[in-house]
Parts: C-alpha cells; sequence; structure tokens
C-alpha cells in the first residue's frame, strides 16, 4: 500500500512532492489545537499548586469533572454550528434558541407533571418540547435562508430577537419553577460515584448514603448532563465523518456550486443543518433545566459567543469547507480549561474574556498563516 | 459513413434582440474529437449550454442517438450522458478523489435493514482508483482535498468522474485554459485516450495548437453562425485564423465576406 504511493509519487514528479511536504505541513498546523490544550494544562498543573503552596492541584477528579460539566452547554451549541459553519454559514440564534428550549422543557415537565404523568416521562416530555421547539426555530431559520436566499448572519439575529421575546412572554419573564424536585438527580447525579480515603470506594449508578465528611470526599464522576452531551457528540461525530449528510455538508462549504451541478440537494441540506443546529442548542436548554430546577430564558444568552470562540478554536474554518467535532471539544476545553484554570489561580474574572479573546483571534491567525504556507487557494468561495 | 451521435437542426438561440446562435446545424460523430473553434462571443458556448441544458433554445432541434431530446435542466442532460466538464471544473476543492468522482452520488452500506446508512469510503475509493488507472491517470495520493493537487490533476478528476458515470458524449470548456505547459500536454492526451475507448470530444477553444493537436474535425463559428467545417487534417492556422475573424465564409460567396457588420455586444 505505501509502496504503491510512493512509486504514483516518483511518477507524478515534482508536483507530488510539493504536494507531499505540504500535505505534513497541513497535518502538522492542523495538530496545534492540542499541542496548545496540553500545554495549557502543564502549565496549570504546575503553576496552581506553586500558587497555592501545595495545597491545591489542577488535575484532580473534581476539577476535571467540574470541566466536563462546564464546557457541556458551550459544546451542545458548538455541535450544531461546527455543522453550520463547514457550510460557511452562520447561527446567532442558538443562544436564545438554548433559554427558550429551556422554558419549553420545564413548562413541559411541570405541567405534564401536575397532569400525573410519571416522573421519567415529564423528564421524557421535557426533552422533546426542548429539542423540537428549537428544532422548529432552526427550520424556519433554514427554510427562510436556502429558499428566500436571505443571509444567514441576518436571518438568525433576527429570529434570536423573536426567540428571545417568545421565551420571556412564555416563561412570564421570570423564572418558571414548581417542577417536580426529582428532575434535580436527573440533572446532577452520575454514572459512578468515588469516594476517596477512609471507608470510601466505587460505587455505580446510585449515590451512596454518605453525609458529612465522607460526602464532601466524594466525586461524581461522568454526570448524566455530560452523558447526554457524549452521545449527542457521538451522533454529530458519526453524521459528520460517516454519512452522506455529513458529505453533503463538506461539499456545500466547499463549493456550493458544485454541490449544486452535483445533484446534491442544497437547499434540503442547509434547512437540516440549521435544525440540527437549533436541536442541540435545546438539548442545552433541557439539560439546563435539569440542573436547576427550573426554566431560565436568559440562561443561554451569554453562551452563543463562547461556543463560536470554541468551533473556531476548533479550527473550522468561517470561509466553510473545513473542519471536525473533535477540533470542536478541543476548542472548547481550551476555553473551559482556560477559565477553570485562572479561577484556580485567583485571576481577576474579567482576564477570562482578554484571554479567551486573544486566543480567538490567534487561532484565526494561525489557520490563516496555514493557509500561506500551505499555499492553497481557495476558489469559488 | 456513420450515423452521428448527436445532431443539432437550425438551432437559434437569442437574448434579447442579440441572436447569440443563429441557424446552426451540427453533427458529433462517435469516436471522434470535434473541435469548436471561434473567438469571444463567437456563440461556442451557447451553442455548447444548449446543447447541456443550460439554456433553452428557441428554434431548431437537439437528436441524441437518433432520437429528438429536451433537457430542462443541465442534470438531465446528464443522466442521458452528455457531460459538460467546465473551466471551473466543479469540483469540491476540499474533498478527496473519491468524494468528488462520487459527489451527489455516494456509495452507501446499509445498516439494520437500511435504517443506517454511511459512506462506503473504501468501494468509493477503489472505483476512483480503477478509474483513474483505466485513463493511466497517476496520482501522489487519493486520500487528501483536492486543493493538494495540480490544475491538470483536478481536470483528471473531473474527466474521471465523467467517465465513470458513463459519458457518452463528453463536452470540454476551454480544458487546458490556465494550466502550465506539460499539465496542457496531458490532458490533451487524456482527450485523445478518451476518443480511443470510444467516447466522442467535443472540445471548445480559441487556442490552435490545441486544434490541431488533437481534433479529428473543425468547426468555426463566428457571429453566431457555422463559418467553416474542416477536417484538420487538412487545412491549417492560416486558413482557420481566415475563418475566426471573418475573411473567409463558406456560407457566402467568395468576395462579399469582408462586408462591414455590425458588431455584436458581448
Amino acid at each position: 500500500m505505501a509502496d504503491t504511493a510512493k512509486a504514483n509519487l516518483e511518477v507524478a514528479g515534482s508536483s507530488g512532492k510539493t504536494s507531499r511536504s505540504r500535505e505534513l505541513v497541513y497535518r502538522l498546523s492542523r495538530l496545534w489545537a492540542w499541542f496548545f490544550l496540553g500545554v495549557m494544562v502543564l502549565f496549570f498543573v504546575v503553576a496552581v499548586p506553586i500558587y497555592n503552596g501545595g495545597s491545591v492541584n489542577f488535575l484532580t477528579v473534581r476539577n476535571s469533572q467540574n470541566i466536563l460539566v462546564a464546557i457541556t452547554p458551550v459544546l451542545l451549541l458548538g455541535l450544531g454550528q461546527t455543522f453550520v459553519i463547514i457550510t460557511a454559514g452562520i447561527d446567532l440564534s442558538v443562544g436564545w434558541v438554548m433559554s427558550l428550549a429551556s422554558v419549553l422543557s420545564a413548562l413541559a415537565i411541570r405541567e405534564s407533571f401536575n397532569a400525573g404523568a410519571p416522573l421519567f416521562l415529564s423528564v421524557i416530555a421535557g426533552f422533546l418540547a426542548g429539542a423540537l421547539g428549537a428544532g422548529a426555530i432552526g427550520f424556519a431559520n433554514g427554510t427562510i435562508i436556502a429558499k428566500l436566499k436571505v443571509p444567514a448572519f441576518i436571518v438568525t439575529l433576527g429570529s434570536s430577537f423573536i426567540v428571545r421575546g417568545l421565551s420571556l412572554l412564555w416563561s412570564e419573564n421570570t423564572t418558571v419553577i414548581g417542577l417536580p424536585a426529582g428532575i434535580r438527580a436527573y440533572g446532577n447525579e452520575s454514572l459512578f460515584y468515588l469516594i476517596r480515603g477512609e471507608g470510601g470506594g466505587f460505587y455505580f449508578f446510585a449515590p451512596p448514603a454518605v453525609t458529612g465528611d465522607m460526602l464532601r470526599r466524594m466525586d461524581r464522576i461522568l454526570p448524566y448532563p455530560v452523558v447526554i452531551t457524549a452521545v449527542a457528540v457521538a451522533i454529530a461525530i458519526f453524521l459528520l465523518r460517516r454519512t452522506q449528510f455529513g458529505r453533503h455538508t463538506y461539499a456545500i462549504g466547499g463549493n456550493v456550486e458544485a454541490a449544486r451541478r452535483a445533484g446534491i440537494p442544497v437547499d434540503w441540506r442547509i434547512i437540516q443543518i440549521y435544525t440540527l443546529s437549533a436541536a442541540t442548542a435545546g438539548i442545552g436548554g433541557f439539560i439546563s433545566t435539569l440542573q436547576y430546577t427550573a426554566g431560565s430564558a436568559v440562561i443561554g444568552d451569554p453562551l452563543l459567543l463562547a461556543s463560536i470562540a470554541g468551533v473556531i478554536i476548533g479550527g473550522v474554518s468561517l470561509a466553510g469547507g473545513a473542519g471536525t467535532v473533535v477540533g470542536t471539544i478541543i476548542g472548547s476545553l481550551i476555553i473551559a480549561v482556560l477559565t477553570t484554570g485562572l479561577v484556580e489561580l485567583n485571576v481577576d474574572a474579567f482576564w477570562q474574556f482578554i484571554v479567551v479573546g486573544a486566543v480567538v483571534i490567534i487561532a484565526v491567525l494561525i489557520d490563516q498563516s496555514r493557509d500561506i504556507i500551505v499555499g492553497r487557494v481557495r476558489e469559488g468561495s | 459513413m456513420k450515423e452521428p451521435i448527436l445532431s443539432v437542426r437550425n438551432l437559434t438561440k437569442r437574448f434579447g434582440g442579440l441572436t447569440a446562435v443563429n441557424n446552426v446545424s451540427w453533427d458529433v460523430y462517435p469516436g471522434e474529437v470535434v473541435g469548436l473553434l471561434g473567438d469571444n462571443g463567437a456563440g461556442k458556448s451557447t451553442l455548447i449550454k444548449c446543447i447541456s441544458g443550460v439554456y433553452h433554445a428557441e428554434e431548431g432541434e437537439i437528436l441524441f442517438r437518433g432520437k429528438t431530446v429536451t433537457f430542462p435542466r443541465p442534470i438531465d442532460a446528464r443522466r442521458q450522458g452528455i457531460e459538460t466538464i467546465y473551466q471551473d471544473l466543479a469540483l469540491a476543492n476540499n474533498l478527496d478523489v473519491g468524494a468528488n468522482i462520487f459527489l451527489g452520488r455516494e456509495v452507501k452500506k446499509r445498516y439494520l435493514g437500511g435504517l443506517i446508512k454511511t459512506l462506503d469510503d473504501a468501494h468509493m475509493l477503489e472505483e476512483s482508483r480503477k478509474t483513474l488507472e483505466s485513463l493511466h491517470i497517476q496520482f501522489p495520493t487519493f486520500t487528501q482535498p483536492i486543493e493538494n493537487l495540480s490544475g491538470g490533476q483536478r481536470q483528471a478528476v473531473a474527466i474521471a468522474r465523467a467517465v465513470y458515470w458513463d459519458a457518452k458524449v463528453m463536452i470540454m470548456d476551454e480544458p487546458t485554459n490556465n494550466l502550465g505547459v506539460p499539465e496542457q500536454k496531458k490532458v490533451l492526451e487524456l482527450i485523445r485516450r478518451l476518443r480511443d475507448s470510444g467516447v466522442p470530444v467535443i472540445l471548445i477553444t480559441h487556442i490552435l495548437p490545441d486544434v490541431f493537436a488533437v481534433t479529428d474535425r473543425v468547426t468555426v463559428m463566428r457571429r453566431g453562425r457555422t463559418v467553416a467545417e474542416k477536417v484538420t487534417t487538412e487545412t491549417n492556422t492560416e486558413e482557420l485564423v481566415q475563418y475566426m475573424v471573418g475573411a473567409r465564409d463558406d456560407t457566402r460567396p467568395v468576395g462579399q465576406a469582408l462586408q462591414r457588420e455590425v458588431p455584436l455586444p458581448h
């Protein structure tokens, strides 16, 4: 296999060799985000104990789980956004759609539970209300973008205002409360529990009945929000890498005219992609309702830009055609690790914004310089 | 004489007051490379777009394999085997060779009774490799985005795509444009190979050396009309240029060819 490739390379002559060295630069530059994440984690692993005089470590089980829980909403917003940005689009509505989904799922859980549904079914109703309600907004976004040819930026900007209005109306401008207390467990318990030290142990699925000192020594490993997000991530990776839908997503971003001429149903794909984007945000809203036992019409608002930042740091090109879900995970992790680490170092929270902003710009600079080094010229975009 | 595989009869296409193609009758025979030569605005691209379903002629008819055909959309022409390779190639540069050859017609594996379908990339890669091999095209890599390939190699991908999908007639619009000299040679060689495998090629060009390098026959267009039909070996550069600029015209009596004509906007 490798031999054939080599033989062909020689036949192809100089152009083939250039293409291989280009390929190497290309691959290395793709890995910078991993490298950056690694260096950052190392930095905090060393710096945090030094700063705290050895009393606090950065890379603890508890901290790692906190980071995972923290990136859950950002990552869910970023998942659908990854598809959207690969098609050279943008979805500015996801933050507000997440808030709407939080309100809708809270209302669905409360009303269905009060109507006598068992808790588990109420939670399912909440999930469906959040995901489908959000999906309907995305479907409308995609239809207007694809069929009426209005730029995605404008459509999703406009719809985010509409969605915000709807959320405030339906929540009556207050937090949706009165949810059954039992849903707290869905949002906060976890698959595994670890109690460190004396009398401790490892527990599956059900939290051990402990109090006081032992409760303080207990870590929750893989909380349910993280599990739900992991399932969504796995589905997104599968869709983008292994299915015709994913292939078409890349083709639309690479050369939309070629995609059309090849007979790809471009409009329908765009509608599906914006629906997916809103639906993953909707799952984020549903999870936040479980976590806080309440629906909030403002929960997702501040997350939009963080999620886009994560996607861009992860190497999804705003010009379209390039990017991966794994990249988005790395990008979101970089932001979460940065935020958590700076808190541990007692750095003023405002600095987080400044650092994250700088990282976004550096990420795009690296992306561009790669294009210059590799010397590719993107046609038709 | 062989039957033509593709014919146009008295085709006329107007844009407002401008007659871009004026009562053209023209034949393409199996196994030949026919050059469609003309200056910018001569109507050669318009004629081709009428054949490939991009434009619709006001008058006249198109016969493909002996039957009158109409192509409402370009995809309808492609389904019947009339493949057009455009100057911009219509490839997705961020995808690999296999993905491009199967673009929009991806091969899928089915799981759970068709509930879950995944891309069969291994199959598509293998078929692409075979098609390219049959055309004697070699690539350094099949699994990298084709933006890493040269212009000529990408041209080859576009041609391989048409071949794989069983092109009956291949229309190529200025295929050597923007290519270096060695690449131009490779593309011309590919055109010869296509003809040898039985696929007639229509080569739209205004580059005379290309005409003499690969065509069997050449048609010259000027101001929407065909002004000459020549067997390539029986003509020369000078003569073709005279047809292109209007100094000669087989459709008019000698001596009237140089009459003043109103220039067409293009």
